[in-house]
């Protein structure tokens, strides 16, 4: 991208730059995980945390966080979207070759360069394994910077696992410890039942040296952090992923704002030392 | 004519004022100002002094405004009215982009306006300070905002006459008017005639005002308009309590002093629309029957929207009572973590307009009173 | 100490206990395995014995009729694996059985409830860890009901 092309997309914020489906893989039967290439001119590289405002013109635009590699250089974007309204759906059902608007990448990182020679754990509840992705992927590659790395991931029922092939990949590796657990009863499933927090709560740990990141719904966080904090983890050293309504993603339409924190800007990602007494209060 | 650099105030009579709303058309500028429309006082774009509310008054409180007769010609001697000058440098409609079937998006061309404002009070200038941290001193900017404001000719209007629902004076932003002007006015009545003392606040107001017939201020007139706007500084309608407003309300989050309001709110949604300094927005986004052409607005929104804050499923303040909390925590309170002041700039439009008559500044004060009533039952209890 | 009062003194659940109690819960333990898909009890059987697990994983498991035995829960290191030899009518209202090789300690229920009655302070105690591991399932439990992870167009 040319110095006058920086200008011009910082120049206006709201303006989307136009990206193609080049890919989608069906996740399950609600998820979609969709490979988007430029038309034209590339954003700029997005690190692990970070979300794009994903328009579809005419329908709207709604936040996604990325759910690619963060290793990648070809440029394309990468989100995994479940159809939960009317622009998320419309992105679900997006053929290839469909066209699209891209703002960002924006927010805050999952930061995993600070947890370097940690342990990590790594705690997702349903879709709020597809923001984690990328910093699996980010620690897989870099496996030697860090002690433990741990995955613990819910999910309703074995069919609602994202990404279930690389998960297999993961849990037959000896390097990384992987646990899945669904919250209902499954037929022909042979693992665990129980809520994520109750494969945390047994996972031995070393409170000093660890690091966790915990996405998916807000209630899932806040349980999974308290299992942390009962093991002597500090909160300082807990990172959630922080979910409002967005309308602009660039801290101008006041819309995100979770008390003090606009969660475009100060989030999506923030330490549980700050979110954890604002998540307590009913409707902040 | 007048020579440009003077040393000191100018002074000018209603010729004058005519004057400069002229050269300032002449220039270009489309002058902003107050006139009377639909039993108010409103802004809208003037094409001569004539068109000033001269002779009228204001009568304001709690849910209530009226215009009164003065006995003398005033042209700037009334408060706030339900505009203010935000729906000028963040209008409530705008058009964002429009996307056609290529797959491009095209910005809207900036069709920026130059405005020249006129007898903007400290409260509103404090306010047009407030919307450029908010819109204009973040990582992200709103270029159509930051382009008005840069070609803004602001004239101010000390205030001399605060209303019953005013309190610029303890939130520190009146009524004299503070830095941000290119000139400054203060109208003064007496036996010698109808006045306006000048002061230049940048360079192009000093331009502007050579333009415009005028002698030097005597060091009395000077004197004397000052001393009625430090009188106007006594005899506010109210006042926000003088506590540490941030702390308060970051410790009252659980106060059942919010359902109290929330009784009397309707979620309305007034307030943030007389608000100087509520930005927030919504964007929509429409396309036409074939699906080809769409294209997405940003309109203004408020807090107080039952879907302000919905996320997949259901919007996390769906109370009355979270919704005033926000709106009230977020403009005295975490408007300092966002931007570093308040939000709030003491101009009472909330209060005359809402239709029950809530008061933030007694909401405040209520706050206080609890807080201290529970810090008096803790101490207690402790003694026990 | 031996190593079974040591090794309950290092489980969560039993933390509270003081180390006389410890050694008394101690001389009702001995060390147990079982392999891959054996079972431990069945639902309606006598209600004896009380698992700590080490390492593996036991599945609880429910009879259904027309779905068959239907897994509600599984336990894994630190969980405490049965409760309801403490209640009458002492019988076990879901069956367990070993998803994978599993060690743990097996605590004879008879013993401890003559314990607990000659020593109220020691029962108060006993029964206080077991309704902390009690809790704490059934926290998880409302959790898995608030089905959390559905979509917002599960309306129900």
């Amino acid at each position: 991208m040319t110095g006058a092309e920086i200008t011009s997309l910082a120049a206006e914020p709201m303006l989307p730059v136009p990206y193609l489906v080049a890919g989608r893989a069906a996740e399950t039967h609600d998820c979609v995980t969709l490979r988007l290439a430029p038309a034209r001119d590339s954003l700029p590289p997005f690190q692990p945390g970070q979300f794009t405002m994903l328009a579809v013109p005419g329908v709207g635009e709604v936040a996604i966080s990325i759910s690619g590699d963060p290793a990648a250089q070809d440029g394309t974007l990468t989100h995994t979207i479940r159809a939960v309204g009317a622009v998320s759906t419309a992105l679900h059902n997006a053929a290839l070759g469909t066209p699209l608007g891209v703002r960002g990448p924006f927010g805050t990182t999952w930061d995993l360069a600070s947890a370097a020679g940690r342990d990590l754990v790594i705690v997702a509840g349903g879709v709020g394994l597809a923001p984690l992705r990328p910093v699996m992927l980010g620690a897989l590659a870099d496996r030697g910077s860090y002690r433990r790395v741990c995955l613990i991931a819910g999910a309703r029922t074995p069919a609602e696992f994202l990404f279930r092939s690389e998960l297999a990949a993961w849990s037959r590796r000896a390097d990384i410890e992987v646990e899945l657990t669904i919250d209902q009863p499954a037929a022909g499933w042979d693992g665990q039942v129980g809520f994520v927090t109750e494969p945390l709560a047994r996972l031995p740990v070393d409170p000093a040296r660890t690091t966790a990141f915990l996405c998916g719904p807000e209630l899932m966080m806040r349980f999974a952090a308290q299992a942390l904090l009962r093991k002597g983890i500090l909160a300082g050293d807990i990172r959630v992923s922080l979910e409002r309504n967005m309308q602009c993603g660039i801290g101008l339409c006041g819309h995100c704002q979770f008390g003090p924190i606009l969660v475009c800007q100060d989030g999506p990602v923030v330490s549980y030392a700050l979110a954890g007494p604002l998540l307590t209060i009913r409707e902040l | 004519m007048t020579e440009p650099e003077d040393a000191g105030p100018a002074v000018f009579g209603l010729d004058g004022l005519d004057r400069l709303v002229a050269v300032l058309i002449g220039e270009g500028y489309r002058v902003i100002g107050p006139t009377v429309r639909d039993s108010a006082i409103v802004l809208d774009e003037l094409d001569s002094a004539a068109r000033l509310p001269a002779g009228l008054g204001v009568e304001t409180g709690p849910g209530y405004y009226r215009l009164q007769r003065r006995q003398d010609d005033a042209v700037f001697a009334h408060s706030a009215g339900p505009g203010s000058w935000k729906q000028f440098l963040h209008p409530p409609r705008r058009h964002l982009w429009s996307a056609g079937p290529d797959g491009e998006f095209r910005p809207v061309p900036p069709g920026s306006p130059r405005y020249a404002f006129l007898g903007v009070r400290g409260c509103d200038l404090a306010a047009t300070g407030i919307l450029g941290r908010v819109l204009g001193g973040g990582p992200q900017r709103d270029g159509a905002f930051e382009r008005i404001r840069q070609s803004l000719f602001i004239i101010a209007a000390n205030c001399t006459e605060p209303g019953g629902v005013c309190f610029c004076a303890s939130m520190g932003t009146g009524p004299a008017a503070g830095p941000g002007y290119d000139l400054a006015l203060t109208e003064r009545i007496d036996d010698s005639g109808h006045w306006f003392i000048a002061e230049t606040g940048t360079p192009e107001g000093a331009r502007v005002l050579a333009e415009v017939p005028h002698r030097s201020a005597a060091a009395a007139e000077v004197q004397s308009a000052q001393a009625e706007v430090s009188a106007a500084a006594q005899r506010m309608g109210r006042e926000m309590p003088p506590v540490d407003l941030p702390a308060l309300i970051r410790d009252s989050r659980e106060s059942p002093h919010w359902a109290d309001v929330a009784s009397r709110c309707l979620a309305c949604a007034n307030c943030t629309m007389v608000c100087p300094t509520c930005f927030c927005t919504t964007t929509e986004d429409v396309s036409d029957l074939t699906g080809d052409h769409a294209e997405r607005w940003q309109r203004w929104a408020s807090c107080f929207e039952l879907d302000f804050s919905y996320i997949h499923g259901g919007s996390v303040r769906q109370s009355g009572a979270s919704r005033y909390r926000q709106w009230f925590s977020h403009k005295l309170g975490t408007w300092h973590d966002q931007f570093g002041s308040s939000g709030c700039v003491g101009c009472g439009r909330c209060i005359a307009w809402c239709p029950v008559g809530i008061d933030i500044t007694a909401e405040a004060s209520r706050l206080v009173e609890l807080a201290d009533l529970a810090q008096e039952a803790e101490t207690r209890r402790e003694d026990d | 100490m031996t190593e079974h009062g040591a090794q309950l003194a290092g489980s969560g659940i039993f933390s509270g206990l003081s180390a006389e109690e410890l050694e008394l819960v101690s001389t009702a333990a001995r060390p147990v395995w079982f392999g891959a898909g054996q079972r431990l009890f069945l639902e309606g059987g006598p209600a004896r014995g009380c698992w700590l697990i080490h390492d593996g994983c036991v599945a609880l498991d429910l009879l259904v009729p027309g779905r068959g035995q239907v897994v509600v829960q599984t336990l894994g290191h630190g969980d405490v694996l049965g409760w309801s030899w403490l209640l009458p009518p002492y019988q076990w209202h879901f069956g367990a059985v070993a998803l994978q090789p599993t060690t743990a300690t097996e605590l004879d229920t008879d013993l401890l409830r003559t314990l607990a009655e000659q020593d109220p302070r020691f029962g108060y105690t006993l029964t206080l860890s077991l309704f902390q591991a009690c809790v704490q399932r059934l926290q998880a439990t409302r959790a898995r009901l608030l089905d959390l992870y559905r979509s917002p167009h599960d309306r129900r």
